[in-house]
């Protein structure tokens, strides 16, 4: 284990975290807000502290799988204690815990809140809030890699263990430049919804929040009913960028470079099939709720988008639609977004390769003697590939039903554990009943939401950087 | 630069490792996923699994924006298809490994008519180096610079030599040589000469000198620099082959090639006429007594297994004074074999590596860099870059001792109007020469960065 470059990117972490602070900071200023000064000081002693750790280069750079992982996992600790200490020491959330779900919850882009008047909360905090989905949704450590020159190859440990999905490649041969490249797409993109909401007729502050929260597939609201008092216009323009940034980030590369037909893999065409396939089921099913048609399908077109990419947005309460609909928007959540998106979720591509799994092990069936590899976009799947996928889905239900038990300890209903475990555990923010798109997390105890934190952090990072802090031979020298 | 290598044995790996971390943007391409993937995730650079005849997987791997491809399969044929495949695709320049002496004197034909930018033999390679070696026994390695006008060589200091004891700036003052030491090796150390650096025995030192002045100074050491007269090799593969070949061309070294095979030796004796052939196990010392080890001056261990290199190299140096070469296909464990009592060790895969590596660092000079030549004098610790002044450079017209260096940088000599120049603090760099730096900056871009 080495210890010393882990304290040196962990330097950098505190670094970068203070830097992101001057956000919220120039929001402060413009809107002549107190809570300035709470971010000050945490800028401030953030930035020593990494200087510190930072100051001197380490000699051995060696970086292998295991300290990717736990340079992932411990980046994303530290980063939402610093986070936590604004909202926390200006006494916006004065419950520690509290404040801390809050943070976790925006760099994991759940969205999950515990505020119950969002509208009462300074503006900084707001943008704060906004701010840490943008940056926990492409991921803060890719984004330390796109301006920081840390040398080797080995840092494709730390990409891969913070980027979604069975596999993680690269752009192009080099890992700086694939971290731009990613970045500044996001960028481009965040850019182009905020000027599209700027046309609805949105006001900057609240444009760039929604632009970050959706970027991000985050979902934190602004207003203490979301999204429903906006404009069809805005809804549309909202419900199209949380598909744009559910997709991989891959094939927009690839559209940027001309290769337009490798653009659309089967996992997109699968994503999009499940979008269309559950926009017209809900549409149809809530249909006899709504006075016109077109109503309906915005409605629903809003909420099964917010829920696949798992941003979270809500525009009408769905905890009161029919049960055929409950039940295909808790499912579409668990499916979530494409692998290398923002967005968190299951992801289509393990869905795709463990349905391929399905129909393969169906075949031996019929022929036992056939030999037969998976493919996706003409390329074979490598049965570690495909092993790792099984893996990842028994030890997410484990992870599941362990939280569900835990949650269960408060004696609310069945359907408010199971939802509100699958609403953070999946990165999404609202679930059902008492978590629904009308409430907050904010009546569960201390105790739930510790459980929440870390059912966040594991669905965000992916399970497995999270797990292995809680393994002791990992820290053996 | 673009670079995309095919095949991703020993040397692709070690390639794909040395060009990444010159900052070149490196896509790896082969069949076994676990190689690629091992490679992707040790050095920044991108793998396909994939055929290298494959097309589609070239462009895959960006063979259309390419500057330079390179093919190390294990296959001569696969690797000249490639080349003409991306040649055709991409317009790059291409490198192939071909290493068939059935190839070997087509060379020039297939690399001009193929238009290739390099083919490389590395069997041939080691073959050419062994050659310069035994013609001057005393040095461990012998690099060239300035079209072979300087020469950077490399010996290990005996015990009992007259420098024991002396510090480099005696070599001057007491010596009166005109040689420059660069960099002494000490157990796994490498230092940088410095003025006051005292020799030890079993030291190895790197000097850098114009030829004469070169043989001057080990005749002041009392090291003997007559080239080997009569040479044994062990094993008659092909580098022996190519060996004998280029020993031959110097009619007063006598050769012997001990080869196993009887095939072999009737192929070898139908090919070489002037060395001998025996027929027989080199490994066997009762047969090597016989040919005369005790008094051969050079022993080469060619075989194809590296433990038994080693073993009848360590023999030859304990019954004669023949200066022994050891060829190691196995390039991982260098550090340990650099501790044995060997000579010199030849590892045809570095000279491989460091060819193309050569290759594309003065292929770079037309993008930003003005490196002509670049040598690792010590691996991965020391380097040796040629660099031509350019006019303006803020380097001219200073004295040397006036200008602000990084540490550990050495002024190692200076090549004007076809005279070198052992440079000294007074010397003034002008536009025009060539320089020689040593130092522990690795990957030179330029002259300024060697200054503070």
């Amino acid at each position: 284990m080495n210890y010393k470059m882990i304290s040196y990117i962990l330097g950098w972490i505190l670094v970068f975290a203070a830097a992101f602070m001057t956000v919220p900071m120039i929001t402060a200023i413009i809107y002549g807000e107190a809570t300035f000064f709470h971010f000050l000081g945490t800028a401030i002693v953030c930035l020593i502290i990494g200087r510190l750790l930072t100051f001197k280069k380490r000699k051995n750079t060696n970086l292998y799988a295991r300290e990717g992982f736990i340079i992932v996992a411990l980046s994303w600790i530290v980063l939402s204690l610093c986070g936590t200490m604004p909202m926390w020491l200006s006494g916006a959330i004065p419950s520690f815990v509290d404040a801390l779900f809050e943070t976790v919850s925006g760099f994991t882009t759940t969205g999950a809140s515990i505020l119950n008047d969002v509208e009462a909360m300074p503006k900084c905090i707001l943008m704060w809030r906004s701010f840490t989905h943008w940056i926990g949704g492409m991921g803060v450590l890719v984004f330390i890699m796109a301006f920081l020159p840390l040398s080797g190859g080995n840092n494709l440990h730390i990409m891969k263990a913070e980027s979604p999905g069975p596999v993680v490649g690269k752009l192009v041969p080099k890992i700086k430049t694939t971290a731009f490249i990613l970045y500044a797409i996001y960028f481009a993109l965040t850019v182009l919804e905020f000027i599209f909401l700027l046309f609805g007729g949105m006001s900057v502050f609240d444009a760039v929040n929604t632009a970050f929260a959706t970027a991000g597939t985050g979902g934190f609201g602004f207003l203490n009913s979301s999204m429903a008092s906006f404009s069809p216009y805005i809804k549309i323009v909202i419900t199209v960028f949380m598909i744009l940034f559910s997709i991989n980030f891959g094939s927009y590369y690839l559209i940027l470079i001309g290769k337009l037909k490798e653009a659309i893999t089967v996992e997109v065409k699968a994503f999009l099939f499940i979008v269309v396939a559950a926009i017209t089921i809900i549409t149809i099913n809530i249909s006899s709720m709504y006075a016109n048609a077109g109503d309906a399908l915005l409605d629903s077109s809003f909420t099964v988008a917010s829920l696949i990419s798992t941003t979270g947005f809500g525009v009408a309460d769905f905890n009161q639609w029919p049960e055929l609909s409950r039940t295909l928007l808790v499912l579409i959540s668990f499916i979530g977004a494409c692998a290398g998106s923002t967005g968190g979720g299951f992801k289509v591509s393990r869905l795709v390769i463990l349905f391929k799994g399905i129909k393969k092990e169906l075949n031996t069936l019929i022929h036992p003697r056939q030999v037969k590899k998976i493919k996706m976009d003409s390329h074979t799947v490598d049965s570690e590939t495909i092993r790792s996928v099984n893996v990842y889905l028994i030890t997410y239900v484990v992870i599941f039903v362990v939280s569900i038990v835990l949650i269960s300890f408060e004696n609310h209903d069945m359907i408010t554990n199971f939802t509100s475990v699958a609403a953070t555990f999946n990165n999404i923010g609202p679930g059902l009943e008492m978590v629904g798109p009308t409430q907050n997390f904010a009546f569960f105890s201390d105790f739930s939401k510790i459980v929440f934190i870390f059912d966040m952090l594991i669905g965000r990072l992916e399970l497995f950087p999270m797990l292995l802090l809680f393994k002791p031979s990992v820290w053996k020298k | 630069m673009k670079i995309i290598i095919v095949g991703c044995g020993k040397v692709g790996t070690a390639l794909a490792g040395e060009l990444s971390k010159d900052g070149n943007s490196i896509s790896v391409i082969d069949t076994n996923a676990d190689r690629v993937n091992d490679i992707a995730n040790k050095y920044d650079a991108m793998g396909i699994v994939g055929d290298g005849l494959d097309h589609l997987t070239l462009k895959e791997a960006g063979v259309e924006h390419a500057d330079l491809f390179i093919a190390m399969t294990g296959s001569d044929e696969q690797n000249l298809l490639c080349c003409l495949m991306a040649k055709k695709t991409g317009n790059c320049q291409t490198i192939a490994r071909v290493r068939s002496p059935r190839y070997s004197k087509e060379a020039p034909f297939i690399k001009d008519e193929l238009g290739l930018a390099m083919v490389i033999n590395p069997e041939y390679a080691a073959a050419a180096e062994i050659a310069r070696i035994l013609r001057f026994p005393s040095a461990i390695k012998i690099d060239t610079f300035a079209r072979g006008r300087i020469e950077l060589l490399k010996f290990r200091l005996p015990e009992d030599s007259p420098l024991v004891g002396l510090a480099v700036k005696d070599i001057v003052s007491k010596l009166h040589c005109n040689v420059l030491v660069c960099t002494i090796e000490r157990g796994e150390e490498a230092y940088i000469a410095n003025g006051d650096f005292v020799f030890e025995g079993k030291d190895i030192i790197s000097i850098i000198a114009p030829h004469k002045s070169a043989n001057e100074f080990f005749k002041k050491i009392n090291y003997k620099t007559l080239s080997a007269k009569n040479v044994i090799i062990a094993g008659g593969g092909d580098i022996s082959h190519y060996l004998c070949k280029t020993l031959s061309r110097s009619s007063n070294i006598s050769v012997k090639v001990i080869e196993r095979k009887l095939e072999r030796c009737k192929e070898l004796s139908a090919e070489l006429e002037t060395a001998t052939i025996i027929h027989g196990d080199a490994s066997d010392k009762a047969l090597l007594l016989e040919e005369g080890l005790e008094k051969a001056d050079g022993f080469v261990a060619l075989t194809n297994l590296d433990e038994e290199n080693i073993f009848l190299s360590l023999f030859a140096k304990q019954v004669s004074n023949a200066k022994s070469i050891t060829k190691v296909n196995r390039i991982d464990f260098d550090e340990v074999i650099a501790r044995l009592d060997l000579d010199t060790t030849i590892y045809p895969k570095n000279i491989t590596t460091e060819t193309i590596v050569r290759y594309v660092r003065a292929a770079q000079n037309a993008i930003g860099s003005n490196v002509e030549t670049l040598y690792n004098v010590v691996k991965d610790k020391i380097e040796a870059a040629e660099f031509i002044v350019k006019e303006g450079s803020p380097i001219t017209g200073v004295q040397l001792c006036e200008l602000k260096f990084k540490p550990n940088v050495l002024i190692a000599a200076i090549l004007r109007n076809g005279q070198v120049i052992v440079p000294r603090g007074s010397d003034m760099l002008q536009p025009g020469d060539s320089v020689i730096i040593v130092s522990d900056i690795l990957g030179m871009k330029d002259i300024t960065d060697i200054l503070k």
